[in-house]
């Protein structure tokens, strides 16, 4: 295989009105396994897929959010999240997962895996990415 | 080149299965070389042989089929995906214990291992969805 190239998957949708946001999910986590460079971005209805406190009981679907707080394991530990998207919806930070990873390379200390950015930034992100896949 | 292109979306609801289809025929009729078409979502739909269209309309998996057969084209159906949409080829129509199967000729099921192999080995993947 090539050298490692980075990899970005870009989440646009609501985590549960389509299937979209869990089948995205199932690529990053077999992607893990091809030790790529791998980092999210969630943009547009895409920032809802890691809000706090997702109960699913009432409609009948399996709750994948869990699934957020474990990617620091598979080594994903660059969760982009796009502050206009998080504006536009009344968000926050304070209303997403404190998803956290542990950093080999500083003793495993605990850091967090959001990285709330502007727009242009974000931009930026991508145009340095070796493979954009949207979802 | 060498390109890769990802379907996120079935036939006939979306353009994005005939889009994809006439940039996998223009990057090829240019020289490019296209590693490999991964079907994703409900992109899995394109590659069942079950679809009838109306007569007077184009047939979107005939003409994948044929694409495949002229430039031996690795057309790849998602297998999670297509478990779901119940896309089967005849191994799996056996392993599952269902009565038939549909995939398509020229395509395979196989693993998203696939998908991120594509994003390796080619120069671009360009991706089709809503």
């Amino acid at each position: 295989m090539s050298d490692v190239k980075k990899f970005m998957y870009v989440n646009r949708k609501a985590p549960y009105g389509t299937i979209y946001a869990l089948e995205s999910l199932e690529v990053v986590l077999i992607s893990a396994a091809f030790d790529q460079d791998v980092s999210l971005a969630f943009v547009d209805d895409g920032v809802y897929q890691i809000m706090k406190g997702t109960k699913t009981d009432g409609i009948g679907m399996k709750n994948f959010s869990p699934v957020y707080n474990a990617l620091g394991d598979y080594d994903i530990t660059k969760l982009y999240v796009e502050q206009e998207s998080l504006d536009e919806r009344g968000l926050t930070l304070d209303d997403l997962m404190d998803i956290k990873y542990e950093d080999e390379d500083d003793d495993w200390a605990e850091k967090p895996s959001i990285k709330v950015v502007s727009r242009k930034e974000m931009a930026d992100v991508m145009d340095q990415q070796d493979v954009l896949m949207s979802f | 080149m060498k390109l890769s292109v990802l379907v996120n979306e079935g036939p006939y609801q979306h353009q994005a299965s005939d889009s994809a289809l006439l940039f996998t025929k223009a990057a090829l009729e240019k020289g490019h070389e296209i590693f490999r078409v991964f079907f994703y979502h409900d992109g899995v739909n394109n590659g069942t042989r079950f679809t009838v269209p109306p007569q007077d309309d184009r047939n979107l998996q005939e003409s994948w089929t044929a694409l495949q057969a002229e430039h031996e084209l690795d057309l790849v159906v998602c297998i999670a995906a297509a478990q779901r949409r119940g896309i089967l080829d005849e191994n799996e129509a056996e392993r599952q214990g269902k009565d038939g199967n549909n995939i398509a000729p020229g395509f395979r099921i196989s693993g998203l291992g696939q998908l991120v192999e594509a994003g390796i080995e080619s120069d671009r993947l360009v991706v089709f969805g809503d």
